[in-house]
């Protein structure tokens, strides 16, 4: 095989990978009380495109099988078929199968010759049309463009208002157009009249259809035979055109000898297939690399603004206003880069209508999928590995939280549960939730499981948000038996370290009995950040802005000390522990005024904590820089960038602060009075 | 290790008070002057913390530190030898670079077993050229990303 050929098998793959999603999305949402043609000829028309791709490959028993696949679909689409849920489960299966043999294709280890078999099987006898496979790459020699004559017309279809009186009807005559090649149509329904003056008897509809054929004229005028004395009917061809509504079938089709006309024509059927709203496919490499220059550009452009800032003013003027302008430039520059990297959730939302009708059905629960947001954008990279923890918690949701419906109905619930998956942007932050209201987490088994695993100790007393938590501690499970679903105790503490791989916090709030509400927030983007620098000692930090709720300056009164061992400041009637960094840290000379206390108040998930600074230096967006290929994770700290004076500074990891107070005292002599109890 | 002729291997020679050693000339990627460094929180005192390597984060150790537990006090004479080893970069600080030694292999001996020194778990061999004994380091526990994780943890 050539090269440009391999070239094109990647390019293969890649389009079948969001056609087959696109498939599985519409089969999903088909259900037997709401079927439209739109729907079966989409679906169609992916399986015509794969089927075309196949063909070009010589991937034979893909094409094969996409062909009984596509026997299916029109026999659906052209109502000689009733679509039944037995047929929809068929579909399903199919389209997976395809995925399968697809995928086996690309890694280079194709099927066996007689995979998915039993599906084509059934195919063939639902379509009774006998032996696809022998009339299989014959059939679309017709349309094939060479030797085809395919052209555009565009019909204009006009009855009369009287049309019916003779028994005509519309219908019949628009299918046999269809049959002739691609059809679609417009109705026009401004003759519609208000209901009260409509009468049922006139036909108001008007079509204006566009119709991709290889017949000529003449079997067009054929099809409005009987009705062409009650209608006005235009006939006219368009300009032919090789790629119009390309699919891959049709440089799939053209004569495999001239490699130099198909690369054209694949070019041209790609592009136009891709294109539909004018867009382009770009490798990720690419985009990256892109996403890296834009970076140093930041840094680099921070630091000749640090530069002109320690010049004597009087030179500093004359570059001051066009530092500004780079500036200025460069942070669009930035935004606009950042957003080519921004996709809607959608994408990873798609799997899961799928997900939670097979889980249900599998565990005998009636279960809805709600979904809200789909086109939040966040990050390709943070897409990616959204995918796993999001199916996790899904079929946790499914396994544990919704009741069976015996269960619900006799809690006085509606036997259908409902689980809400949603995405929404807030804060500079991206927060998925997923709520159900099934049972809630059932704290007291929780907490001695817990306690059981030695998890906890055994006379710890917890809060009920605490208890709740318990469940992303590592090994923890409360199935009584491992089922295929979950259960296998390595579910939620996996998924609550990719969520915190990615920059983000997981936690869960629960009212038993009534249902779990669980929360992801990940950062917007994974590359920049707006930070807080401030001061400890002699030693920088950065905080995200992102999680800072406040900064304070309490008298030492506020500050309580709580059981000896850990200090609290009262905010407005909320408790909030206070962090010194300067301890966890190990930072020397940290000079903490004890009258007046400066502290930044930061949130991690939904808990809050005031850490305490020697001085707030500033606000910058600055370009992370992860340190862990070199020097290895370290508690506490995320990642680093480079300042404007071109040293390293630290961005401090919030959700670890938290741990890492546990055991710390505070520093003596306390700057605090104790109390026996916070107020 | 690259060999430049049937059995000659080639190794950057630096030194730690009076005391030799070197290291396998192609995991040295370039030698810097000190440059402060940005230190990380709760980590052992060898490490000295990161610095900016045109743009990428690097860590700095202090050799002196590591071996004998005392901290060397740096000033723009110290070398910092950046090595990149096994996908990772990272700087040994030391007092100055010597030479580059070009040995054969029947000059490298296997280090002695019997030390008990902190030292010795880190030396991979010891070259004897001519009068010299320096000691070949072994680059890759020298400074195990799990030992450094280990000891944080203990120390927090």
């Amino acid at each position: 095989m050539t090269d440009e050929l391999e070239q094109f098998k990647h390019t293969f793959f890649i389009e079948c990978g969001e056609l087959l999603t696109d498939m599985e999305e519409r089969l999903s949402a088909l259900s037997v009380e709401s079927c439209d043609r739109d729907q079966f000829n989409a679906i169609f028309r992916a399986a015509h495109s794969i089927k075309g791709g196949a063909g070009a490959f010589g991937f034979d028993p893909i094409m094969r099988f996409t062909h009984a696949l596509e026997a299916t679909l029109d026999e659906l689409r052209e109502g000689r078929l009733t679509l039944t849920q037995p047929i929809i489960n068929l579909l399903l299966k199919a389209s997976d199968a395809v995925t399968r043999m697809l995928d086996g294709e690309k890694n280079g280890q194709p099927m066996e010759a007689n995979f998915g078999a039993d599906l084509l099987q059934q195919m063939q006898e639902i379509t009774r049309g006998g032996a696809p496979a022998a009339v299989m790459p014959v059939i679309d020699a017709p349309v094939a463009v060479s030797t085809g004559r395919r052209a555009t017309y565009k019909i204009s279809f006009t009855p009369e208002p009287h049309f019916f009186d003779n028994g005509s009807e519309a219908a019949p005559v628009l299918r046999s157009l269809a049959k002739l090649g691609t059809m679609t149509l417009e109705v026009a329904t401004l003759s519609l009249p208000p209901l009260a003056e409509m009468q049922p008897d006139t036909s108001y509809f008007s079509w204006t259809i566009t119709l991709e054929t290889n017949a000529d004229e003449a079997e067009i005028s054929e099809c409005f035979e009987f009705v062409s004395d009650r209608a006005t009917i235009i006939v006219t061809k368009q300009v032919d055109e090789a790629a119009v509504q390309a699919e891959m079938a049709a440089p799939a089709e053209a004569p495999p000898t001239e490699t130099a006309a198909q690369k054209p024509a694949a070019t041209t059927a790609n592009a136009a297939a891709s294109s539909g709203n004018g867009s382009i496919r770009v490798d990720l490499d690419k985009i990256d690399r892109l996403v890296n220059t834009v970076g140093e550009l930041v840094i680099a452009e921070a630091m000749i603004s640090a530069r002109l800032r320690d010049m004597p003013p009087q030179y500093a003027a004359t570059l001051q206003r066009e530092v500004d302008e780079l500036a200025q430039y460069t942070r669009e520059l930035q935004e606009a880069v950042m957003a080519v990297r921004m996709q809607p959730v959608k994408s990873v939302f798609a799997r899961m209508p799928r997900l939670v009708r097979d889980t249900a059905a599998q565990l005998g629960k009636d279960i809805q999928l709600v979904m809200q947001g789909e086109n939040t954008e966040v990050d390709k990279t943070v897409i990616e590995q959204l995918a796993d923890p999001l199916t996790h918690m899904i079929r946790n949701s499914i396994d544990h939280g919704i009741e069976t419906p015996d269960q619900r109905v006799w809690n006085d619930k509606a036997e259908q549960g409902t689980i809400t998956l949603s995405a929404s942007q807030r804060s500079g932050r991206i927060l998925i939730e997923i709520s159900d209201d099934g049972a809630g987490i059932n704290r007291s088994r929780v907490l001695s499981k817990a306690k059981q695993k030695g998890l906890i100790p055994a006379d710890a007393t917890l809060s009920h948000e605490e208890i709740d938590n318990l469940i992303f501690l590592p090994g923890f499970s409360t199935a009584e038996t491992v089922t295929s679903v979950s259960g296998r105790g390595v579910g939620m503490d996996v998924v609550k370290r990719n969520i915190e791989g990615m920059g983000g916090t997981v936690y869960v709030e629960s009212v038993e009995g009534q249902g779990s509400h669980f929360t992801i927030s990940l950062p917007l983007t994974l590359a920049i950040l707006d930070g807080m620098i401030v001061r400890i000692g002699a030693e920088h930090y950065i905080i995200p802005i992102t999680s800072i709720v406040e900064t304070l300056r309490p008298g030492h009164e506020a500050i309580h000390g709580v059981n000896g061992h850990s200090d609290v400041i009262n905010v407005r009637g909320e408790i909030i522990p206070i962090v010194y960094l300067s301890q966890v840290f190990n930072i020397p000379d940290a000079n903490h005024d004890p009258d007046q206390m400066l502290m930044v108040m930061v949130e991690s998930g939904n808990q809050k904590m005031a850490i305490v600074i020697d001085e707030l230096l500033g606000q910058q967006q600055v370009v992370i820089k992860s340190f862990e290929a070199n020097a290895g994770s370290v508690q506490g700290i995320s990642s680093a960038t480079i300042l404007g004076d071109g040293k390293v500074s630290l961005i401090l990891e919030i959700n670890d602060l938290k741990d890492m107070c546990r055991g710390h005292r505070p520093p003596t002599p306390s700057p605090t009075h104790e109390m026996a109890e916070a107020a | 290790m690259t060999e430049l002729s049937s059995d000659m291997s080639q190794f950057l020679a630096f030194a730690i008070d009076k005391a030799e050693y070197c290291v396998p000339i192609m995991t040295v990627r370039e030698i810097n002057g000190w440059s402060p460094a940005t230190r990380l929180p709760n980590a052992p005192e060898y490490m000295r913390g990161v610095i900016n390597l045109r743009g990428s984060i690097v860590p700095i150790f202090d050799l002196r530190a590591r071996f004998t537990g005392e901290l060397t006090t740096e000033d723009k004479t110290h070398v910092v030898i950046i090595l990149a080893v096994e996908a990772r970069n990272f700087g040994l600080l030391v007092d100055s670079v010597s030479d580059i030694l070009t040995v054969g292999a029947d000059c490298i001996k296997p280090a002695p077993s019997e030390s008990t020194d902190a030292a010795a778990d880190f030396i991979g061999g010891l070259l004897m050229i001519e009068e010299r004994i320096v000691a070949l380091l072994n680059v890759h526990n020298l400074f195990d990303l799990n030992a450094v994780e280990t000891i944080q943890q203990e120390v927090a």
